[in-house]
């Protein structure tokens, strides 16, 4: 990996920023008055209720949904358009299904122009990274889930992104696997540190991986509270039983419970509204 | 961490049943079919035949339909027989043969051309998809006169009319299969860098192809059908210019042969566009059923 040089800066800056979804009469405000700026190398965890639009600002943040108002910006620069400096896992894996394991990583150096032996031993090197170096000649569809969400990890790394998004990347996986992908991640973090936001709805997952969680409302979604997380790293199983852990959890339960007659929504995607019969 | 923590994962997972092994597995079931059912599908074919054998040579007459002039299995046999033996029948067959395979190949390149535009651009699919609805419903024999009109040569006519019958099923199970290619792929690979001709590439092509395999395989067929249609132009020779020759001289036997011949060739010409689909497609023949 020292082949490639390590990630300059990667600090997100967001200012009075709003995202608008659907067309006409339909669309309404997403997420709305989001002000927030992300230190470079942060881990920060967006926590809110299904619907609440974590998914749409980290859309916003991959360059794949445009804001209605405000702005955002990548060390300075606006962000527009999908960009590799910007990695986004999705909650399913989006794994090349005609392409092996070891092509699937190697594919963001092929759109770089490297060449092809070049861009293999790097893949080699990033599966190795992810523990999956036995699996470069499979195809995705012969791994697990756990396993395609590491080479998905592994296949946006390759690129050196400055910022890692993650959208409920572990969210479709067992309780175990979850607990094993969410210690592989800090490790991989501590390695090769980026910025990283990264979206759930759960309170453990948020407490344990973040330097800083924030808490936001329900829809129209605002951020709530910023929370931050002082646990020592490197960071154990038995910190989620920590009295400190259990007291932030605390607050974060009375936070996101749901008000009365508060209508539970359906989730969205970074890609902006889930479409009518998508899996 | 340990290195250690991070072997673990892989090594647990490992134990899984080998995907290699499944792999193995899948493409023997779809192979080899097991020998009672293979007996079956031998016995249906023999009472086919045993009642065609019955049908003519009592020359059963139900009133609606008669089997009075239809020739009987032996007579056939016979026929082709001595067509097999004559020097005509490899001109024939190679004269079909490049027919067909000219225009299939023609509607291959455009079909898949056309509908991979109809189905990654709205523009396209405006402009295109009017004229070509227009012209699907055309039947290849309405073409005759237009083919001959259009085309300096007889060959070259007879390339277009089959042409004409692959071309939409081509098309249309292009179309399908570039709609279909997942708007997820698609942000993923512009997210890792992939522009607008490495998205087409990489991510709607793969995803499109096991239509367009199906449609090829279909297309293939619809080029065989059309083939008595296309030779009623030509002077000499051709399997399906040797049915219809035999229909004007009256020989039923032969007429029967042709017709045989043709539904062999376009069988076999279907089945070997799946197997080049499915070599093509390697990643299909994994786990995932």
């Amino acid at each position: 990996m020292s082949a490639a040089p390590p990630p300059a800066a990667g600090r997100i800056e967001i200012a009075g920023a709003a995202i608008r979804l659907g067309t006409g009469a339909a669309a309404f405000e997403v997420v709305r008055d989001i002000d927030l700026a992300i230190a470079p190398r942060q881990f920060v965890c967006l926590l809110g209720p299904s619907g609440c639009g974590k998914s749409t600002l980290l859309g916003a943040l991959a360059g794949h949904l445009g804001l209605a108002r405000g702005s955002l910006a990548l060390d300075g620069r606006p962000v527009a358009g999908p960009h590799p400096e910007r990695g986004i896992v999705f909650q399913h894996h989006t794994l090349l299904p005609w392409r092996r394991v070891i092509d699937n990583v190697a594919f963001g150096p092929k759109m770089r122009g490297v060449p092809r032996a070049e861009r293999l031993a790097r893949a080699r090197d990033f599966l190795a990274l992810v523990g999956l170096a036995d699996f470069a000649e499979r195809y995705p569809s012969e791994l697990s889930g756990g396993m395609q969400q590491r080479v998905e990890i592994a296949r946006v790394l390759i690129n050196r992104p400055r910022v890692l998004l993650m959208d409920e990347p572990f969210g479709a996986l067992d309780a175990q696997t979850r607990l094993m992908m969410q210690e592989l991640l800090l490790d991989i973090w501590t390695r090769l540190p980026t910025t990283v936001v990264f979206v759930t709805h759960d309170i453990d997952e948020a407490l344990f991986l973040g330097d800083r969680v924030l808490v936001m409302s329900a829809r129209p979604g605002r951020i709530l509270e910023d929370i931050p997380l002082a646990f020592p790293r490197p960071r154990g199983r038995d910190l989620v039983t920590a009295p400190d852990f259990v007291a932030l959890k605390r607050r974060c339960l009375d936070l996101l419970r749901p008000h009365d007659g508060q209508p539970s929504l359906p989730r969205l995607t970074p890609l902006g509204l889930p479409l009518p019969g998508a899996a | 961490m340990s290195a250690g923590a991070l072997e673990a994962p892989g090594a647990t997972l490992a134990a899984r049943p080998d995907a290699k092994e499944r792999r193995r597995d899948g493409r023997d079931g779809h192979a080899r079919l097991p020998l009672r059912r293979l007996a079956i599908r031998a016995g249906a074919l023999g009472l086919g035949l045993l009642a065609w054998h019955l049908a003519a040579s009592q020359k059963v007459d139900l009133g609606l339909v008669t089997f009075g002039n239809v020739p009987a299995p032996a007579e056939v046999a016979r026929a082709a027989w001595s067509l097999a033996q004559s020097p005509k029948l490899g001109a024939h067959v190679g004269a079909s043969l490049a027919r067909v395979l000219g225009g299939f190949l023609g509607a291959l390149a455009l079909g898949i051309a056309l509908g991979l535009s109809i189905g990654r651009s709205r523009l396209a699919g405006d402009l295109l998809l009017p004229p070509l609805e227009v012209l699907r419903p055309i039947p290849a024999v309405a073409w005759i006169p237009l083919a001959i009109l259009m085309f300096p040569s007889s060959e070259a006519s007879m390339v277009f009319i089959t042409f004409t019958g692959a071309l939409f099923p081509i098309l249309l199970n292009t179309v399908h299969g570039a709609e279909a290619a997942s708007p997820r792929l698609v942000a993923s690979a512009r997210s890792l860098g992939a522009g607008r001709a490495a998205i087409l590439r990489e991510v709607v092509i793969p995803a499109a192809l096991p239509s367009i395999v199906t449609g090829a395989a279909i297309g293939m067929g619809t080029a065989w059908f059309c083939l008595v249609t296309a030779e009623m132009i030509s002077g000499q020779y051709g399997i399906g210019y040797f049915t219809w020759e035999s229909y004007t001289l009256q020989n039923y036997d032969d007429i029967v042969v042709g017709m045989l011949l043709i539904g062999l060739l376009g069988m076999g010409s279907s089945v070997a566009v799946r197997a080049l689909g499915r070599l093509a497609m390697p990643w299909t023949r994994g786990g995932r059923a």
